[in-house]
C-alpha cells in the first residue's frame, strides 16, 4: 500500500515582504495504483507543489505524507520520484545512459533485500521503457527526445518508487512521440502498479491518463473528483473556463453579448506576486462579484471546500453530489 | 536563428580538441604556445652564462653578428637575456593562475557543498571583490606580501581569484539549475559526488579555456608589476624587470625596452589565442556553408492562372528556402505552393522540422540573408513581390500585412515602450505625427482589448502579461487596414484560457473587416477550430490541402490521418492505445528521396521509397500527395506497433 | 528594503517604486562596497607581516625612533580604536602623513589626483567614442555570416589590440612617435600634445576589446524576435539597427564592458609610469617602493572609490537604457 498525501501544504518563497506564495494550503491525496491528474495553467503552482514532494521545494506549512510517514527527502532511499519535462535538460550530457540510470538504483532491493546488479538492472529497466538495452553505452546527445524521456521514466523507475510524478513530461515532444510517451505510461503503471501524479496543461492529456483530476489555480486546488465527473459536471467556474477553453475543431466559441461578462472573459490573469484577496478566480469569474451583483462574498471570503468535487466555490452543489444544478448557473 | 535545425549530435569531447588544432588560428596559437614553453624550459638551461656574460669593451652596443640585437648597459647580450628570461616569465606566470584556479575553485563551489546560504555569501564576496580590476587588487597584495617575486606570485594569484570564482559560480549555478541535478538530488545523491561526477564535468571546458587565458594576463601582470619594480627583483629578471630597465635608456638604447616588450605581447597573444581558439572550438560556432545563389529569385515562370475579378491576398508557387547549414546548404522549404483569397482563413499544420514556419516567412519576405528563397510566382493583393527591390513593396507590406510571432515575450522590443512601438507603424507608412500615431496606438490597444489602454501604452513589454503582449502585438498589426494576418504558433506559448482570448480576437478581427488569416499551429485542434481550410505539411511540403471540417473524418493522406488520431482529445477512446507515427520526423539537411513520409507510413511501397508523389487536385479543390490516398490505412494494428528504438 | 510608503496610485506608484528600490538598493550596494574598501585600506598594514615601520625605516633604525614612529601612526592603540580613527580620518579627510616626506597624504592626493582624472577621463571619452560606432558597424556588416573577410581582419585586430597591454602599447608609442619621429613629447604633462600618447595607450586596448564585444551582441541582437518584428513592420534598415537593435545591444555590452571601463582607472597606474605622467600613478608606486604605507593607504582608497563610481555609473547607464534592469537584478 502507497498513499501520497498532501496535508495543508504551502510553498512561499522569498522575504515575508517581498514573498511569492506558490502553493496554499493544498490537500490531496494521490492513492495506491491511482493516477492523479493536476490541471492548472502557468504560474498556478502544479510543478511547485511536485517539486515540493521531492525536496526540491521548501514545504514552509503543512506535511507531505507517504502512507503516514514524511516523505523521504534525504538518503539514499527515495520513494517518490519526479520526472522533469525537458528531457534536453534532465539528462547529464556527460553520463552515459546506463551511469544516469545506474545511479538511481537502490544497492539492495527494497522488497527481498537481494543485491542488486547495476548492469542487469539497468537492462531490464530499458526493456521495461521499450528501449534497446544496447543504448545504455549512448550518451543522451546521441537520443531523440522521445528517447530521452523514457530514459528518464527508466531512471525514475529504478528508484522502485512507490508513487512517481510526472510534471508535463509530454509538452515538449511533437506530437507524434507524445502518444509512444503517453501509451508507455499507462501499460507500465498498469502493470507496476505504481501511484502517479500526472501534471500537464493540456487537459485533453490528462482526461486520458488520470482516473481522477484536481484543477488548480493560483495556488489553491478549486477541484478534484473522479476524471469522468469532474469532466461531465465541473463545479468551479474555473473548472469550467478551462473546459470551454479546450481547442476543438468544428467549434466556434461564442462570445457572450453581456459586457460584463465579455469584460471577465478578457481579463488578465492575476499576478501570482499579488493574488486576490477572497476567492482567487473572482476578478475572471463569470458568475462572481464583476458579473452579477449578489455575490460580493467571493471578494472577500476564501470558499471552503464542502461541495461536490470540493470545489472551492461559495456558490458550487452542495457536497452530497445531487445532478441538481441550480437554475442561475 | 530559432528556425534553424537543431544541431547535430555534437562530436566527442576528444574530437572537439582536437578539431581547434585544424583551424589556421588554433594552429598557429597552439605552434606558438609550444615554442613559447619550449624555450621556457630550455632557454635557462642553455643560455643563462651567455646572458649574464658583461663585455665591457661592448656597452649599449647596436645590433651585430656576435649580439644580434645589441647590448645592454653592462655589455649583455639582450637577446639571450630576454630568451633566458621566458623561463621565469613563464613559471611564474603558470604558477600564479595555478594559485588563481585553486582558490576560484574553492570559491566558486563552495555552495555546492556546503548550502545554499554558503552559496550566497561566496557570491557577495566575490561580487564586492570582482569589482576591483586585478592590477588594482595585485597592487593591494603585493603592499601585504612584499616586494619581490614571491609576493608578486601570490599577489597576482589571489588577484585573478574573484574573476575566476565569479566564473565558476555562473557556470556552477547554470548546471544546477538544470533539471538533471535535481534529478540526481532526487537519487538521493550525495553533495561531494554531484560536484565531482555531475557539476565539474560540465563546467571544466570554459573553465579550462578561462585558465588559459588566465595565464596570459597573468604573465603580463607579472610584466606590469616587475616593470613598477614591485615583483621581480635584480639580479633576477623576467621581462617585465627587462622593460623597465630598458625603458629607463630608451634613447640610447630603444632595444632593450622593444626586445622584452615584443617577448611579453608574443608570449602574451600565445596563451590568449590558444584560450580563444579552444573557446571557439568547444563553443557551438559552427562555420555555415555558403550558398551559390543570388537573392529573391524567380524560377522559370509560370503563367499566373489568374482569373477575371477577385485578385487573392496572396498567391505563391513553388516557394523554395534555402538556408546555409554545417558543411552545405540545406533546403527545408522544397517548393510550396498556395493561395489565400479574400477573408479566408487558412491554416498550416505540421510536425517541428516540416518548414510550416519558414514557408510563413518566405512568402512575407522576411527571411534574410544568407537564407535564399526563390519562387516562381509570389503575388500580395495582386502585386509581384518579386519583382524590384523589397523598399518597393515596403509600403504595402507595412500596412496590408500583419504579422504575430509565436512568443510574445522575446517578439516585442524590451527597451521601447508598447505605445510607441505601434505608433512607429503609422509614422512611418502614414506619415502621421508623433501625438496622432501615439493616439492611434492607444485607440488599436482599445480595439484588441487591452483595459486602460492610455496608460499601457506607456508600459514596457515586460510590464505585459504574455496574452496582453499578443494582443499588443495584433494590435500593431492593425495600425492599418490589413488584408492578411499571418499568425505564426501565437498562442503555443499561452495558456489555454489566454489562447481562447486570443484566437477569440482574431476571429472576430477577421470577421469584421473580412481580413485573411494564415495561421500555423503544430496543434491539429486549433487550426481545425480556427480556419476554413488547411495545408499539412511534412518535410517541407505540402502533403496535403483540404477542407478544416474534414481534417478529422476525410483526410486522404495517411500521415494527416495519423495526425488528428496521435493527438488525445476530449472524445478520445480511453480504453484504445493512442495511434503513434513510428519513427521520428525527418531532419531537414537529409530528407529522404521519394515521398518522405514512406519510412514511416504503413502504405509505403517501392514506388513510395523511388518517386516523390505529385500534389494533384481533384475536382473538389482538395489537393494531395500521395500514390495511395484513400487507401485505407488499417490503423489498429499497423500504426499503432511503434518499433522499438527505431524512434 | 523600499516598500515606504509608495503612493497606492496603482502601476504609476509601482513604477516609481522599482526605480525607488533600484536606487536605494544600488546605493546600498556603494555603501557596502565602500564600507569593505575602508576595511581592507585599514587592514592592509596590519596583514603585512612583521612590523611594517621597522620595514619602512630599515634594520638599520634606532629602537626609540621605530617606537615614536609608531606611536605618531597610532599602531599602539587597540585595534578597534585604530579602525574608529582611520574611519573617523577618512570622513573628515584626513589620511595620515608621509613616513618619508611627513606631508599630509590628503595633500598629495589633490595635487596628483586631477592629472589621473584628467587621463582617466580623456581615455573613457576615447574608448567609447571609438568602439561604439565601429561594433555597431561591423556588427551590422558581419551579421548572419557576412562579409568573412571584413569580420576576419577586424576579429584578428581587435584581438591582437585588446591583448597588447596598455603600458606596452605606450612603450611602442614612446619609441616610435618619440624617439624616432620626434612628433609629440613622450612625458610630462603640458598642454594638449602631451595627452595624445598616454590617452591613446590607455584606450585602444578596451575600445578594441569594447567594439569587439559590441559587434558580437549586434549580431546576437540583430537575430532577435523582436528584431525581426521590426521588419515585419517594415522599417527601414537605418531604423531597424539604430533604433530597435542599438539600445538592446548596448545594454548587453555595458554589462561585460562595464568592468573594462573599471580597469582603465587602475591601467593609468602603468601607464602613468611610462610616461612619466604627474598622476597618483607614479605615486603609489614609488610609495609602495619606499614603503610609505600611509601614501599607498590613501592612493588605494582614492583609486577604490574611483573604481566604485565607475561601477555606479555603469548601472545608472544601464538603467537608464533598459527598463527591465532595475526590475531584473536583485
Amino acid at each position: 500500500m502507497s498513499e501520497l498525501r498532501f496535508e495543508d501544504v504551502s510553498v512561499r518563497y522569498g522575504t515575508r515582504r517581498h514573498g511569492l506564495t506558490a502553493v496554499e494550503d493544498v490537500s490531496l491525496s494521490v492513492g495506491d495504483g491511482e493516477i492523479v491528474g493536476l490541471v492548472g495553467e502557468s504560474g498556478s503552482g502544479k510543478s511547485t507543489l511536485a517539486r515540493a514532494a521531492v525536496g526540491l521545494a521548501p514545504v514552509t506549512a503543512g506535511r507531505i505524507l507517504l502512507d503516514g510517514r514524511p516523505v523521504p527527502v534525504r538518503g539514499r532511499r527515495r520513494p517518490v520520484q519526479l520526472v522533469f519535462q525537458d528531457p534536453y535538460s534532465s539528462l547529464d550530457p556527460r553520463m552515459t545512459i546506463s551511469t544516469s540510470v545506474g545511479e538511481t538504483i537502490p544497492r539492495r532491493d527494497p522488497v527481498t533485500g537481494a543485491v542488486l546488479d547495476r548492469r542487469t538492472e539497468v537492462a531490464r529497466l530499458l526493456e521495461l521503457v521499450e528501449l534497446d538495452p544496447d543504448l545504455a553505452r549512448a550518451f543522451p546527445g546521441q537520443l531523440s527526445g522521445g528517447q530521452r524521456q523514457r530514459v528518464a521514466l527508466a531512471r525514475a523507475l529504478a528508484a522502485r518508487p512507490e508513487v512517481v510524478i510526472a510534471d508535463e513530461i509530454t509538452s515538449a515532444l511533437d506530437v507524434s512521440i507524445q502518444g509512444t510517451v503517453l501509451n508507455l505510461l499507462r501499460t507500465l503503471l498498469r502493470e507496476l502498479g505504481t501511484s502517479m501524479l500526472f501534471i500537464s496543461h493540456n487537459l485533453a492529456v490528462v482526461r486520458y491518463v488520470a482516473s481522477s483530476i484536481a484543477v488548480m489555480y493560483l495556488g489553491r486546488i478549486v477541484e478534484h473528483g473522479p476524471a469522468a465527473e469532474v469532466l461531465a459536471h465541473p463545479q468551479h467556474p474555473y473548472a469550467r473556463d478551462l473546459l470551454a477553453a479546450v481547442p476543438e475543431a468544428g467549434r466556434t466559441p461564442e462570445r457572450p453579448g453581456d459586457p460584463a461578462l465579455r469584460a471577465v472573459a478578457d481579463a488578465e490573469p492575476a499576478d501570482p506576486h499579488h493574488p486576490p484577496a477572497g476567492c482567487r478566480y473572482h476578478p475572471r469569474c463569470p458568475i462572481g462579484p464583476l458579473v452579477r451583483a449578489d455575490t460580493d462574498i467571493c471578494r472577500t471570503r476564501t470558499p471552503d471546500t464542502d461541495h461536490r468535487h470540493h470545489a472551492a466555490c461559495h456558490f458550487a452543489e452542495p457536497l452530497g453530489g445531487t445532478t441538481e444544478r441550480r437554475s442561475s448557473l | 536563428m530559432s528556425f534553424l535545425p537543431r544541431p547535430a549530435q555534437r562530436p566527442r569531447a576528444s574530437a572537439r580538441w582536437l578539431a581547434v588544432l585544424r583551424t589556421p588560428v588554433g594552429f598557429c596559437a597552439s605552434l606558438g604556445l609550444l615554442v613559447v614553453l619550449a624555450f621556457a624550459v630550455i632557454a635557462p638551461i642553455l643560455w643563462t652564462g651567455k646572458a649574464s656574460a658583461t663585455d665591457v669593451p661592448d656597452l649599449l652596443q647596436g645590433p651585430s653578428a656576435q649580439h644580434w640585437a645589441g647590448t645592454d648597459n653592462l655589455g649583455r647580450d639582450i637577446v639571450f637575456r630576454v630568451l633566458v628570461a621566458t623561463g621565469l616569465s613563464v613559471e611564474l606566470a603558470l604558477l600564479a593562475t595555478a594559485i588563481t584556479v585553486v582558490a576560484g575553485l574553492i570559491l566558486g563551489t563552495a555552495g555546492v557543498l556546503f548550502g545554499r546560504r554558503v552559496a550566497r555569501l561566496m557570491a557577495a564576496a566575490v561580487n564586492i571583490a570582482v569589482a576591483f580590476p586585478g592590477i588594482l587588487l595585485a597592487l593591494f597584495f603585493a603592499v601585504i606580501f612584499g616586494i619581490g617575486a614571491k609576493g608578486a606570485l601570490l599577489a597576482i594569484g589571489f588577484a585573478g581569484a574573484p574573476a575566476f570564482a565569479r566564473l565558476a559560480q555562473t557556470l556552477v549555478a547554470g548546471i544546477e539549475s538544470r533539471d538533471f541535478v535535481a534529478a540526481a538530488r532526487i537519487a538521493g545523491v550525495g553533495r561531494l559526488r554531484l560536484l565531482v561526477r555531475h557539476i565539474l564535468p560540465n563546467v571544466a571546458e570554459p573553465l579550462i579555456v578561462n585558465a588559459a587565458i588566465g595565464a596570459g594576463g597573468a604573465l603580463l601582470a607579472f610584466a606590469s608589476l616587475s616593470f613598477l619594480g614591485i615583483g621581480v627583483q635584480a639580479p633576477s629578471y623576467d621581462w617585465g624587470q627587462l622593460l623597465g630597465a630598458g625603458l629607463a635608456g630608451i634613447y640610447e638604447q630603444p632595444v632593450a625596452a622593444l626586445a622584452p616588450g615584443i617577448a611579453v605581447i608574443v608570449a602574451g597573444l600565445a596563451f590568449n589565442l590558444f584560450g580563444e581558439a579552444l573557446a571557439k572550438g568547444i563553443g557551438l560556432t559552427t562555420t555555415l556553408g555558403r550558398i551559390p545563389l543570388g537573392r529573391m529569385r524567380r524560377q522559370p515562370a509560370e503563367p499566373a492562372s489568374e482569373k477575371d475579378g477577385d485578385v487573392p491576398v496572396l498567391d505563391a508557387a513553388d516557394v523554395v528556402v534555402t538556408l546555409p547549414g554545417p558543411g552545405r546548404p540545406i533546403r527545408p522549404v522544397r517548393g510550396v505552393s498556395l493561395r489565400i483569397e479574400r477573408g479566408e482563413a487558412v491554416g498550416v499544420v505540421g510536425e517541428s522540422g516540416s518548414g510550416k514556419s519558414l514557408t510563413a516567412l518566405a512568402v512575407t519576405r522576411l527571411i534574410e540573408e544568407p537564407g535564399q528563397v526563390t519562387a516562381s510566382r509570389l503575388r500580395f493583393l495582386g502585386n509581384d513581390l518579386l519583382a524590384g527591390p523589397a523598399r518597393l513593396h515596403r509600403r504595402l507590406l507595412g500596412t496590408k500585412l500583419a504579422m504575430v510571432f509565436q512568443d510574445p515575450m522575446t517578439s516585442l522590443n524590451p527597451t521601447r515602450r508598447i505605445g510607441r512601438q505601434l505608433a512607429e507603424v503609422a509614422r512611418r507608412h502614414e506619415g502621421l505625427s508623433r501625438a496622432d500615431a501615439l493616439a492611434k496606438a492607444v485607440d488599436r490597444l482599445r480595439a484588441v482589448r487591452v483595459p486602460a489602454a492610455a496608460r499601457r501604452a506607456r508600459q514596457y513589454p515586460h510590464e505585459f502579461s504574455g496574452g496582453m503582449r499578443q494582443r499588443a502585438m495584433i494590435g500593431m498589426g492593425l495600425m492599418s487596414t490589413p488584408a492578411l494576418i499571418v499568425a505564426d504558433e501565437p498562442t503555443t506559448a499561452l495558456d489555454v484560457t489566454v489562447q481562447r482570448q486570443v484566437l477569440d480576437l482574431l476571429e472576430t478581427i477577421r470577421r469584421a473587416d473580412s481580413v485573411a488569416l494564415l495561421l500555423i499551429s503544430h496543434d491539429v485542434a486549433v487550426v481545425g477550430q480556427v480556419c476554413d481550410r488547411v495545408l499539412v505539411m511534412y518535410a517541407g511540403r505540402i502533403v496535403e490541402d483540404l477542407p478544416a471540417a474534414e481534417l478529422a473524418t476525410a483526410a486522404r493522406h495517411p500521415y494527416t490521418r495519423a495526425l488528428a488520431a496521435a493527438v488525445p482529445d476530449m472524445r478520445t477512446d480511453l480504453d484504445a492505445p493512442l495511434a503513434v507515427i513510428p519513427g521520428r520526423a525527418p531532419d531537414p539537411a537529409a530528407f529522404p528521396p521519394g515521398c518522405a513520409f514512406a519510412p514511416r507510413c504503413p502504405l509505403a511501397t517501392e514506388q513510395c521509397r523511388i518517386d516523390e508523389p505529385p500534389l494533384e487536385t481533384d475536382a473538389r479543390g482538395r489537393r494531395v500527395a500521395c500514390w495511395h490516398a484513400d487507401s485505407p490505412t488499417d490503423g489498429s494494428t499497423e500504426m499503432t506497433t511503434a518499433g522499438r528504438g527505431h524512434e | 528594503m523600499a516598500s515606504l510608503t509608495v503612493p497606492a496610485s496603482a502601476a504609476r506608484g509601482l513604477a516609481d517604486s522599482v526605480a525607488l528600490r533600484f536606487v536605494v538598493r544600488r546605493l546600498a550596494r556603494f555603501a557596502v562596497s565602500l564600507w569593505v574598501l575602508l576595511t581592507a585600506a585599514f587592514g592592509m598594514i596590519h596583514l603585512i607581516p612583521g612590523d611594517p615601520v621597522r620595514a619602512a625605516l630599515g634594520i638599520s633604525a634606532p629602537p626609540s625612533l621605530v617606537a615614536a614612529r609608531r606611536q605618531a601612526l597610532g599602531l599602539d592603540l587597540p585595534l578597534y580604536e585604530q579602525y574608529w580613527h582611520y574611519l573617523r580620518g577618512v570622513f573628515t579627510g584626513d589620511l595620515g602623513s608621509s613616513m618619508t616626506s611627513q606631508l599630509p597624504v590628503s595633500q598629495t592626493i589633490a595635487n596628483r589626483l586631477p592629472a589621473t582624472l584628467q587621463l582617466a577621463l580623456a581615455a573613457f571619452v576615447l574608448a567609447i567614442v571609438l568602439a561604439i560606432p565601429l561594433g555597431t558597424l561591423m556588427g551590422v556588416l558581419t551579421r548572419g555570416g557576412r562579409a568573412r573577410r571584413t569580420e576576419l581582419a577586424f576579429t584578428t585586430t581587435s584581438v591582437l589590440l585588446g591583448a597588447i597591454p596598455d603600458f606596452l602599447v605606450g612603450v611602442v608609442l614612446v619609441w616610435l612617435v618619440g624617439v624616432q619621429l620626434h612628433w609629440l613629447p613622450v612625458a610630462g604633462k603640458a598642454g594638449f600634445a602631451s595627452f595624445v600618447l598616454p590617452v591613446i595607450s590607455l584606450a585602444i586596448g578596451p575600445a578594441a576589446i569594447l567594439a569587439r564585444i559590441l559587434r558580437v551582441e549586434m549580431i546576437a541582437v540583430l537575430q532577435a524576435d523582436y528584431v525581426r518584428t521590426a521588419r515585419a513592420k517594415r522599417l527601414p534598415a537605418l531604423a531597424i539597427y539604430l533604433r530597435h537593435a542599438l539600445p538592446n545591444a548596448l545594454t548587453s555590452t555595458i554589462t561585460l564592458g562595464g568592468l573594462l571601463l573599471s580597469t582603465m582607472v587602475a591601467g593609468t597606474v602603468l601607464v602613468e609610469n611610462v610616461f612619466a605622467w604627474p598622476g597618483l600613478g607614479a605615486t603609489i608606486a614609488s610609495s609602495i617602493l619606499s614603503k610609505d604605507y600611509p601614501v599607498v593607504q590613501g592612493v588605494v582608497l582614492v583609486y577604490g572609490i574611483g573604481v566604485l563610481a565607475v561601477n555606479l555609473l555603469v548601472d545608472v547607464a544601464l538603467a537608464l537604457l533598459d527598463p527591465r534592469s532595475t526590475i531584473r537584478e536583485s
